[in-house]
């Protein structure tokens, strides 16, 4: 027996798996072996031997879990970083950031101010890491570039019919859209969302913002008052053992009077500043859910541009959250955007949330429109579903939260592009405002403007949301699916939100997942090549490449956890959530026992790791710049 | 050391994307496709800057041929240190069918023009595959053309007196060869490692120059000679027939029509 606090997994004296609780005998000689194993790890080794009897393979090498001021095989490397000022600085290059940049110029010109806007993108070009469904509400549009048609805004498809419906495993039970519930589709707009990006790119550098693709934003810069300073881009150049190559030069860093956080959903930045500025002191924690695409050319005969599908119900069982959406996009050839969503609070560790997708498409509906067509694009990325009940605080000192990075998304909506917008919009004015008043008297160096949130508050984003708080909580009941969809049809229609109480969510969705003793595995099909496809086929469409040389991206805070726990414990659910097949158990070399591998090369940069895992041991950073898939309109 | 370097860059599809052919089987899909620069291009833009950084040349050229969207290339090349761009403008139909030839034709004028002394090309692009517009340019040019690699191991390449020195890696040890000025020098994979064209040098590319030329003002044709009738996709792999006996194999061998 041996009293190991907290974390221990395998004590190095006693040989036992302990789970995290207390157990009582000798503390001390436990806590004295731990601290003499850690002082050693800080030397490169092929193995690390920490608070384990065995040897578990080295995986993490990045500098964010050994730092290099301690690594011997960078001293003497020069560490100096090239500093420029700009007055704004926007982390991400998506719809929320660039609507923020063509903002603040529009204004500056307006007003006849200088003003620097500088947006740093992780994509290669500005649109590669873009996925959503999409169907645009064109409300933040509309209000931000009026003229969107005449300047060519690739919104090519209007909704003309509407759909949704309940699937059972042979069946189709259509439900009727009636005028005021949050689905109704009437004036939106099918889009491919990686092109409106792209095209608001174009709309951005005409007005004279700095885009740079290729570079993302990996650490926050602060002052010494503790605000906000800006940003400094990746390293290049560090081996896939954490030592310095040949070409190795360190990041630039870019100051600004206030930097937008703009990385979408769990954005790796603000993961940092939720923790230094305790942003989600008051809130709910965010929920999220995945969402996997695919793009296909179908057959002429049955494609019907403007046509919007969604359904809810088979693959899924009803206390899994999730649905799918089938878009008929009217862009010169007959193409849909078709996908499926898992809301990643799910409980059960077998469940893999890409061969549900597939699955899906061998439904009798689905396979009416899919068959005889061919599959051009695969994706998948987190979206947030936690609504209004888990906005964090959205302002500190030196720097602002927009677009789905605190979560915006309209869930019965399915829409979170025009918040997102919106909010960037708002960001921009009330930064605008601070930056140029000539007599501002900041407290701090970083510019902080809670006026933003109040701006927030006023706006329509706060209105929507507020009315649609309570769908997504009714789905925590008994009935699940059936008990969410009787509570919209019965409050929301009726009352829009004026109920006056508001539910909550089931806490962190890495929290949910039941022991994989206590559930069931599922039993998938294998997929046929026609209409499903395996991970690897699905993976090589979405032009995802990293630089092979670099530290692996997902790193881990040990170790020796994925074995110790994820897959004793769990099963190993990261080798089923991941929609790239980055996570895998693979035999040890020895013959006993297994080990993770990381390929971290197939990384989509969904993010679903970080929010999923159950030991919550996995951290998601940015990898060198220009790495990760190259969606073409997802 | 007076040299002046011509390098040529390619803007292609990027080496991780899955290749799509058009509905209308003319070409393949690029509207909206991940591009970047040939990576043998990168290796000699990397070895052109390596020779400005040994003062060996004085300054380093980079040309593109294509579109608009060349420029971003041309400004990456800046980026890893070139001293000034060329853009040569070709678009549309021409630039779908711009090949070796034309480039070459291209090249050799520039090279006139700009009075270089070494012109270091890729040795072939990723798209087509040609491995030709070295071997064209310095027929063109009637200047010596070597490629320091040769699908051999990397080496070096240098300049003393007048003369450029090339050291090859082949099977018995290494090769040695001098070849005169002016020349055209092929880059294969492993010359180089060619360095990032990190944010600093990006912003200070963006004032560096590049001129805006066109074909005929070079006196250059770019109609192409050749003519592509259509473009598929490789056929689907057939699976395999598995046999128990020889005497099924030898069966199944004469059911196929092969013995």
């Amino acid at each position: 027996m041996c009293n190991c606090m907290g974390m221990v997994l395998s004590c190095s004296v006693c040989d036992v798996i302990v789970l995290p609780f207390i157990c009582i005998f000798k503390a001390r000689r436990c806590i004295r072996a731990l601290k003499a194993v850690r002082a050693e790890h800080v030397a490169p080794q092929v193995y690390s031997t920490r608070w384990s009897s065995s040897t578990v393979p080295r995986i993490t090498t990045h500098y964010t879990v050994y730092p290099r001021d301690k690594d011997p095989r960078w001293e003497g490397m020069e560490m100096e970083r090239f500093a420029d000022e700009a007055d704004v600085v926007i982390v991400g290059g998506g719809p929320a950031g660039l609507s923020a940049a063509i903002r603040l110029k529009q204004l500056a010109n307006q007003h006849e101010k200088e003003l620097r806007v500088c947006v740093v993108e992780k994509a290669s070009q500005i649109g590669a890491h873009t996925l959503s469904g999409a169907c645009l509400e064109p409300t933040a549009l509309n209000e931000l570039i009026p003229d969107w048609k005449e300047r060519g805004a690739p919104l090519n498809t209007p909704v003309t019919e509407d759909k949704f419906a309940i699937l059972t495993e042979k069946y189709r039970i259509p439900v009727p859209i009636l005028p005021g519930l949050p689905m109704n589709n009437h004036g939106n707009y099918l889009v491919r969302l990686g092109h409106f990006v792209r095209w608001l790119g174009e709309q951005a550098e005409e007005l004279g913002v700095e885009l740079y693709p290729g570079y993302a934003a990996a650490e926050v810069l602060f002052h010494e008052d503790g605000s906000v300073k800006g940003i400094a881009t990746n390293d290049v150049g560090i081996g896939k053992d954490g030592s310095p190559k040949d070409v190795f030069e360190r990041g630039m860093e870019l100051h600004a009077k206030v930097t937008l956080f703009g990385e979408g959903c769990h954005g790796h930045l603000a993961k940092q500043l939720y923790k230094q500025f305790n942003l989600r002191e008051n809130c709910e924690p965010q929920t999220y859910a995945i969402g996997l695409k695919e793009l296909w050319v179908i057959d002429e005969k049955k494609w019907r541009p403007g046509r919007t599908e969604h359904s809810v119900g088979w693959p899924l069982n009803r206390n899994t959250y999730g649905g799918s959406f089938l878009y008929h996009l009217n862009e010169g050839e007959p193409l849909v955007a078709l996908g499926f969503v898992v809301g990643l609070d799910y409980t059960n560790p077998y469940l893999s949330p890409f061969r549900e997708f597939q699955r899906w498409k061998h439904h009798p509906s689905i396979m009416s429109t899919l068959e005889g067509g061919n599959r051009i694009a695969y994706g998948a990325r987190a979206l947030n579903e936690g609504g209004f009940q888990s906005i964090p605080k959205l302002t500190f000192p030196g720097g602002m939260l927009i677009g789905c990075s605190p979560g915006f998304m309209n869930v019965p909506k399915i829409k979170g592009t025009h918040t997102a917008m919106k909010s960037g919009m708002l960001a921009a004015e009330t930064a605008f405002s601070k930056i140029t008043d000539e007599n501002l008297q900041s407290e701090t160096a970083g510019l902080y403007i809670p006026e933003y949130k109040e701006a927030l508050e006023k706006s329509w984003i706060w209105k929507e949301l507020y009315a649609v708080r309570n769908i997504r909580p009714s789905f925590h009941n008994y009935f699940g699916l059936y008990g969410g969809m009787l509570y919209t049809g019965i409050f929301y229609w009726f009352l829009r939100g004026k109920e006056p109480w508001t539910l909550k969510h089931n806490g962190l969705d890495s929290a949910q997942l039941k022991p994989a003793k206590d559930c069931a595995p599922i039993e998938y099909p294998k997929p046929d090549g026609k209409i499903s496809f395996d991970l690897l086929s699905s993976v090589a469409l979405s032009g995802t490449n990293h630089e092979h040389d670099q530290p692996p991206h997902l790193t881990l805070k040990d170790d020796s956890v994925p074995v110790a726990q994820n897959l004793a414990i769990y099963d190993g659910p990261e080798q089923r959530f991941c929609p790239a097949g980055v996570y895998e158990y693979v035999p040890l070399e020895t013959g006993d026992g297994m080990r993770l591998q990381i390929n971290a090369q197939n990384c989509v940069h969904c993010k679903t790791c970080d929010i999923k895992d159950p030991s919550q041991n996995i951290n998601w950073v940015v990898p060198e710049g220009s790495g990760g898939p190259a969606y073409n309109g997802m | 050391m007076s040299a002046r370097v011509l390098v040529g860059v390619k803007r292609v599809i990027d080496y991780a994307v899955k290749i799509r052919v058009k509905p209308d089987r003319t070409g393949v899909v690029t509207d909206g496709v991940k591009h970047s620069m040939n990576p043998f291009c990168e290796i000699a833009v990397e070895e052109a800057v390596k020779l400005k950084e040994k003062k060996l040349v004085k300054e380093v050229v980079a040309v593109s041929c294509g579109p608009q969207q060349v420029q971003e290339t041309i400004r990456t090349a800046l980026a890893m240190g070139a001293d000034r761009g060329i853009h040569v403008e070709v678009s549309g139909k021409d630039y779908e069918t711009l090949g070796p030839l034309q480039v070459s034709k291209i090249l050799a004028a520039l090279a006139k023009k700009e009075q270089a002394d070494l012109i270091i090309l890729g040795k072939q692009a990723i798209d087509d595959d040609c491995n030709q517009t070295g071997q064209m340019t310095a027929a063109l040019l009637d200047w010596p053309q070597r490629s320091p690699e040769d699908g051999t191991f990397a080496s070096e390449v240098n300049i003393e007196a007048d003369k450029l020195k090339v050291v090859r890696e082949i099977d018995g040890g290494l090769e040695t060869i001098k070849i005169n000025l002016p020349a055209v020098v092929t880059a294969d994979l492993r010359l180089n490692t060619p360095r990032y064209a990190t944010l600093p040098n990006i912003m200070k590319a963006k004032k560096k120059k590049i001129a805006n030329v066109k074909p005929a003002d070079l006196g250059v044709d770019v109609s192409s000679r050749l003519e592509v009738l259509k473009v598929d996709e490789p056929p689907q792999r057939q699976a395999g027939v598995k046999v128990e006996t020889v005497h099924d194999l030898v069966g199944k061998l004469k059911e196929a029509g092969r013995i």
